[in-house]
């Protein structure tokens, strides 16, 4: 693979984790472009006087130019991948940027700071960064540099600039005002109307999905609980038989395997199918935001227009801006639609073939 | 090998049927009746079959002869009949005994029972089980004539037994342990398997969800569509396939269930010799005591305290005619009482002899019988895994063409 010795070849005694990325990540074109590596491991707990809370190690790779040097490393908190993302969302209103991990989980007993819970939240945020990094313009957005470049002071105080939060709150107002005023709805081209009715029907689909998903998980644990005890019983019986004692250890030993390749069937689930799933819900909220906002647009750009019927070289100048932004919009929207849809048939491959393995398993295992 | 009835005749229990009609107490019920038939075996005529006869018996006619021949074969393991009420039921199995399964798992369970009554050398040449499966009507007044349930050693008398017998025979003791635990693996194996069989099925039921939404899914994906939509077919036939492959088990399930009984005909033969043995007991001490009042009377000692001897103190000796009197009625009871003793050994010895036979043969086709339970398990689960493959290999294609 010579385009990744060319990548590698700045650095010859590279620390294992970006590179062996390189394997684990599926890549749909041109991977001998990737020019960015991102990795978010290293969970550590952190103790002040007024709170407790974890940073993740956030290792960056490249070979691109506008970077001072070919790696990074830093620490980040939750909190600064909220900023980063709202920093995003401002810039690129209309694009679809990847979901973070929720703050909460709502549902089961994951305590804030439990393992699992952690595991989890590292996991969704390296994909987070990866998807960003993957992402034609999101990728060269500056505040995106400075998240994977400065120091833990430097960002403090970049964040402290910027537009601060007045000027957030007028945009929402303006959002609402457009709203109630029923913005953009009547002037929406076809095409953002059809995407509206697909993504209410998708975030249904999916959220009925993800919790279909979860229950198996569930019906599977607990098949797999009274699995345990099936397997002994019958240990147990043949202590008290002798022509068929070897009959009966060997059907108990065949349950033990069936348990352990239920297990493997139920890691496969949790950490493959229910992520992934978890994420294309909290994207297809994302959809239903990015769209909202390209009415709100819209909106403005109609209001304008009726505004300035007047003065008529003006209304040229602003239509044709805003015009401008809603084309680009439109080509956004299209580009990820379409990776998005090759994603997910990834994802439904991976899938199957966790049980199709399972399956193999189980026949191997069972035997007389 | 004796020429068993099985050999010669056909018996099957072919259909079920409800019935309603009048109980004992002129109340209204429902019950089902089951049709036996039978076919004389003729090795000779080829391609000619005989006639068939048939008529139908319900339940609690099976139990009486059960019954019967446990009572008067005590040395012989009898089979066990299919539960009377569903047991170790699991969420999708009805505990009604009306349910059409239950019936048709009973109807099987009952034709069992008949075939291994009549391929049991010492049981298939009795008369009454001849003529329950030929004669339709009157049976019942038969089996009551031959006045077994008079017969039958009551409960209380066979716990007293079980409690005061001092020298069984090791192995029946042995016997009883092993027919108690078999009893309880079995019923724990039942039931935890009713238990995995639940949470299999739910598993199994949920991926059909999948196929629903899929469909759904697919109809508002262009790229996507077909291949959401077959392999949601898919998960359809996988969340189908369940049903199959549990009603097999549960076969399997009452090939357990058979030996959960016979555990319990297993101590009835322990039990009933441990009567023998105690009622052996007590008539060897009966006799001992008889002998040394004789001895007493005779020689005019009281070794021992008796009443008879404090009276006699009180109120004055005997008379000599008197106490000949007493002797002559004890040498007689002694005689008698030995005499029984020799026969109650008899008795006893070749009650162990012939049920220790039957035991054996019991054992061998205990272990041949689950042996090929077990296996008949096995190849259950390797076919249910072979499905499984299959619809998750048409799964994957599916997926991957989207």
């Amino acid at each position: 693979d010579t385009s990744l010795a060319e990548v590698n070849s700045f650095s010859p005694s590279m620390p294992i984790s970006p590179s062996s990325m390189i394997n684990q990540y599926k890549f749909e074109d041109e991977p001998e472009l990737r020019d960015l590596f991102i990795t978010v491991d290293d969970p550590e707990s952190h103790i002040t006087a007024i709170e407790t809370f974890i940073t993740y190690r956030v290792v960056t790779k490249t070979s691109r130019g506008e970077f001072d040097s070919s790696e990074y490393e830093v620490r980040r908190r939750y909190q600064d991948f909220l900023w980063l993302k709202s920093k995003l969302e401002e810039a690129h209103p209309t694009l679809i940027i990847p979901p973070l991990p929720e703050k909460f989980i709502m549902k089961g007993m994951v305590e804030r700071f439990s393992d699992e819970f952690i595991e989890t939240r590292r996991k969704a945020l390296h994909k987070f960064l990866n998807r960003i990094a993957d992402h034609p313009t999101l990728t060269f957005n500056e505040d995106f540099k400075i998240f994977l470049t400065a120091q833990a002071w430097e960002l403090s105080s970049h964040k402290k600039q910027g537009p601060g939060l007045l000027s957030r709150m007028g945009q929402t107002v303006r959002a609402v005002a457009s709203s109630v005023r029923g913005g953009g709805v009547k002037n929406r081209p076809e095409m953002f109307t059809e995407m509206n009715d697909y993504v209410e029907t998708f975030s249904q689909k999916i959220n009925v999905l993800d919790k279909i998903a979860h229950r198996i998980y569930k019906e599977e644990r607990e098949y797999f609980n009274e699995m345990k005890e099936y397997g002994p019983i019958h240990t147990l019986w043949s202590a008290s038989e002798e022509d068929i004692a070897d009959s009966l250890k060997g059907v108990a030993s065949c349950i033990d395997k069936c348990c352990k390749a239920t297990e493997k069937r139920m890691a496969g689930l949790s950490e493959n199918l229910l992520p992934i799933l978890h994420e294309y819900v909290l994207y297809s909220e994302i959809l239903m935001g990015v769209l909202k906002r390209r009415d709100q647009i819209q909106g403005e750009l109609d209001s304008r227009a009726d505004a300035l019927a007047n003065k008529k070289t003006e209304k040229d100048l602003f239509s044709e801006e805003i015009g401008k932004l809603e084309d680009k919009v439109e080509c956004a929207n299209n580009a990820l639609k379409a990776d998005w849809d090759r994603w997910k048939q990834n994802m439904q491959c991976d899938m199957r073939s966790t049980f199709t393995n399972m399956a193999e398993n189980n026949l191997h295992y069972y035997e007389e | 090998m004796e020429d068993c009835l099985a050999k010669k005749m056909e018996i099957t229990v072919s259909e079920a049927e409800k019935r309603t009609g009048r109980n004992a107490m002129n109340m209204q019920e429902t019950y089902t009746a089951y049709l036996i038939e039978t076919r004389a075996v003729e090795p000779q005529t080829e391609g000619q079959c005989a006639p068939v006869d048939s008529l139908w018996r319900r339940y609690s006619e099976f139990e009486l002869l059960r019954n019967y021949l446990s009572v008067t074969y005590p040395h012989i393991v009898v089979p066990p009949l299919p539960e009377k009420r569903a047991d170790f039921v699991w969420h999708k199995l009805s505990a009604d005994n009306m349910d059409p399964d239950f019936v048709e798992r009973r109807r099987i369970g009952l034709e069992n029972f008949l075939l291994r009554v009549a391929s049991h050398p010492g049981l298939c040449q009795d008369k009454i089980f001849y003529s329950f499966l030929t004669q339709e009507g009157g049976w019942k007044e038969m089996v009551n004539e031959t006045g077994f349930q008079l017969k039958a050693d009551s409960r209380l008398k066979a716990l007293n037994a079980t409690f005061r017998v001092k020298n069984p025979d090791k192995r029946f003791t042995e016997l009883k342990h092993y027919s108690d635990e078999l009893q309880s693996v079995i019923s724990h194996l039942l039931r935890v398997r009713a238990r995995v069989a639940d949470r299999l099925y739910g598993v199994y039921k949920v991926h059909g969800n999948y196929g629903r939404v899929f469909s759904e899914w697919s109809a508002i994906e262009k790229e996507m569509g077909d291949g959401l939509q077959s392999a949601g077919h898919h998960m359809d036939v996988y969340a189908a396939s369940i049903d199959d492959i549990l009603e097999e088990e549960e076969h399997y399930a009452d090939q357990l269930k058979e030996y959960l009984f016979y555990a319990e005909a297993l101590r009835a033969v322990c039990r009933k010799h441990e009567l023998m043995q105690y009622d052996l007991e007590m008539a060897a001490q009966d006799l001992t005591s008889k002998k040394q009042q004789c001895e007493e009377l005779a020689t005019g000692t009281v070794r021992t305290f008796s009443l008879k001897g404090m009276t006699s103190k009180l109120f004055g000796q005997e008379t000599p005619e008197q106490r000949e009197a007493k002797i002559k009625v004890l040498e007689e009871q002694i005689q008698e009482g030995e005499e029984q003793l020799k026969s109650k050994n008899l008795e006893g010895r070749d009650f162990v002899k012939s049920a220790w036979a039957d035991i054996e043969r019991f054992k061998e086709q205990k272990n041949h019988d689950l042996k090929e339970a077990l296996i008949n398990y096995a190849v259950m689960q390797i076919s249910m895994c072979k499905k499984g493959i299959q619809v998750w290999t048409n799964a994957k294609e599916c997926f991957s063409k989207m």
